[in-house]
């Protein structure tokens, strides 16, 4: 199934006892004139593969620092990130960003935002095989009449949309979401929200996502990871969301182990770690 | 059936109506700068009017230079051509110098912005040059060349390559982190980054630095050709001087300013039918 060039396999034995992707004792430090500035302080995390993992905490507290570090953008200080035993070294296709910003490139339409991406990593198939992925993924997200237009003339849930697209077009291992739905009005975040839960069942594929929204990451999430505040954030509380999948917002809504949950979550971002909070 | 036909002529009235309200808004537009200009002519009349004034008043300017302004296209041989011909030369060297700085500016502004050793290395010694005044460069290119017509082309072009190259410079330097974060994702080979991302993020950039050039081309020529000689509009000027035909110097100086600002509007023009439609912001 997967046709990226992977490095060399690892022994068989290893793969069996190392879940899919691996947080291992992550530190970032950055160097400044009054000092070592601490953003993250031994992070550790194990997703396994198909998972889909939320993670939320105040800004400021290192939640992009992470993600930066998992898609490849930024080396950590200490500790290091494994996708299938292999260190992660630098960004690559198999672990898709989608960004809050979308990043679609404003001069190409949406089509070619994704044929770009396609031909980069798919370059040796045939121009029909390029041409109908990136179609199949513009119909996945439901954009096919919108593939000639370019950013500029979408709105920014179809943006996000494209991004998207463009992301799973690449059959990546891991998809790396930061706050992508951050930007977008109340009605388009949860049309994308059920959207993006159900292409996740569909293609089982492990999500890593930043969010702001406690309702969104119960709604979406297998677990709940909350950060501490930073400097030196670390891993705070790690919560395992029950409900059963396949999800349905209005259900979820009704169940009182939601509003535990929520209140749980609240308490631990508003009391516990309230922003003017240190540790 | 009625339907369409009613509605067909509705609409034409309606665009009608719609044009000749674009065309009275354009008049009335044009209102402020005729008045302007005939407030300028005034004063200019009232001023040189007197026995002693050493400029020829607005209606002696047109009175002397009647033939240059009714036949642009004469050709008397040598130098004495009529004003389209001295513009045209003139023209035909800030196109060759204007080009060559284009293709290299850009070229060296890509360069530039795409490695931080060379911006470190490069951009000091730019930031000096581009100060240098055009004429300046007269007697080293005089000197290097030792031909009038390439020496000044080269004028031309070492005066329109700095701000070519210091713009392109910053618009690579600009590229959005976002777009750039997008090629390592998809680890882009460098020539689709290059043709896909690079170049048209810093397009924009590119084209304020051609405007900025060519309007410094035009100023560089004038001055140019007036040490130089031959034909040109800017030795046109210098000769009349010299034949104390002072109205043929005024009539010259508008030709200068007109065709300096179609120049300018020619590149803004070739801007838009380049600039993908999201960049114009």
């Amino acid at each position: 199934m997967q046709v990226l060039n992977s490095p060399t396999q690892s022994p068989s034995e290893y793969l069996s006892q190392e879940p899919f992707l691996v947080i291992d004792n992550l530190s970032k430090v950055y160097p400044t004139p009054s000092g070592e500035y601490v953003v993250l302080d031994g992070i550790n995390l194990a997703v396994k593969e198909g998972e889909f993992v939320c993670v939320i905490g105040h800004s400021g507290c290192g939640k992009s620092t992470l993600l930066d570090m998992v898609a490849g953008f930024r080396q950590p200080t200490e500790g290091q990130v494994r996708l299938e035993t292999q260190p992660i070294q630098e960004p690559g296709p198999d672990r898709m960003v989608v960004f809050q910003n979308y990043s679609l490139l404003p001069w190409l339409t949406a089509y070619e935002n994704i044929y770009l991406g396609v031909n980069s990593v798919f370059p040796g198939k045939p121009e029909k095989v390029k041409k109908r992925i990136v179609m199949e993924h513009l119909a996945l997200v439901g954009l096919e009449e919108a593939a000639h237009k370019k950013p500029g003339a979408l709105s920014g849930g179809m943006k996000q949309r494209v991004c998207i697209a463009r992301a799973l077009a690449l059959r990546p291992k891991v998809l790396i979401l930061d706050e992508p739905f951050g930007a977008l009005d109340p009605i388009t975040r949860e049309e994308l929200q059920e959207e993006l839960l159900k292409i996740w069942q569909d293609h089982k594929i492990t999500v890593l996502m930043i969010t702001h929204d406690i309702d969104e990451a119960l709604f979406l999430a297998d677990r709940v990871v909350m950060m501490t505040n930073g400097p030196a954030a670390q891993i705070g509380e790690i919560m395992t969301v029950p409900f059963a999948r396949p999800r349905e917002r209005s259900r979820i809504m009704e169940d009182p182990r939601f509003y535990e949950l929520r209140n749980e979550a609240l308490d631990f971002l508003y009391h516990r770690y309230a922003h003017d909070d240190t540790e | 059936m009625t339907a369409p036909l009613d509605i067909r002529p509705t609409r034409s009235r309606f665009n009608v109506a719609r044009l000749s309200q674009q065309a009275l808004n354009w008049l009335k537009g044009l209102i402020p700068p005729v008045v302007a200009i005939v407030i300028f002519l005034s004063i200019w009349q009232v001023l040189t009017m007197g026995p002693n004034a050493t400029l020829p008043t607005p209606i002696r300017t047109i009175q002397d230079t009647w033939e240059l302004i009714i036949n642009p296209f004469f050709d008397y041989g040598g130098t004495d051509k009529g004003l389209f011909w001295q513009v045209w030369s003139s023209l035909q060297r800030v196109a060759i110098g204007f080009s060559l700085a284009a293709v290299a500016g850009v070229a060296l502004g890509i360069l530039v912005g795409t490695s931080p050793l060379m911006y470190s290395a490069l951009d000091p010694i730019f930031q000096i040059l581009r100060t240098v005044p055009p004429l300046a460069w007269l007697p080293i290119s005089l000197a290097a060349i030792q031909q009038a017509g390439p020496a000044s082309i080269f004028v031309i072009f070492i005066t329109a390559i700095w701000p070519i190259i210091i713009n392109t410079t910053e618009g690579v330097r600009q590229i959005p982190q976002d777009y750039n974060n997008v090629a390592k994702v998809l680890r882009l080979s460098k020539p689709t980054y290059f043709f896909k991302i690079l170049f048209p993020a810093t397009v924009p950039y590119i084209f304020t630095g051609l405007r900025i050039g060519i309007g410094l081309s035009w100023l560089a020529i004038v001055a140019a050709e007036m040490l130089i000689g031959g034909v040109g509009i800017g030795f046109f000027i210098w000769d009349a001087w010299n034949s104390s035909r002072i109205s043929d110097i005024i009539i010259a100086i508008v030709y200068v300013g007109v065709v300096g600002l179609l120049l300018d509007r020619l590149i803004v023009f070739i801007g838009t039918l380049v600039l993908p439609e999201e960049q114009k912001k």
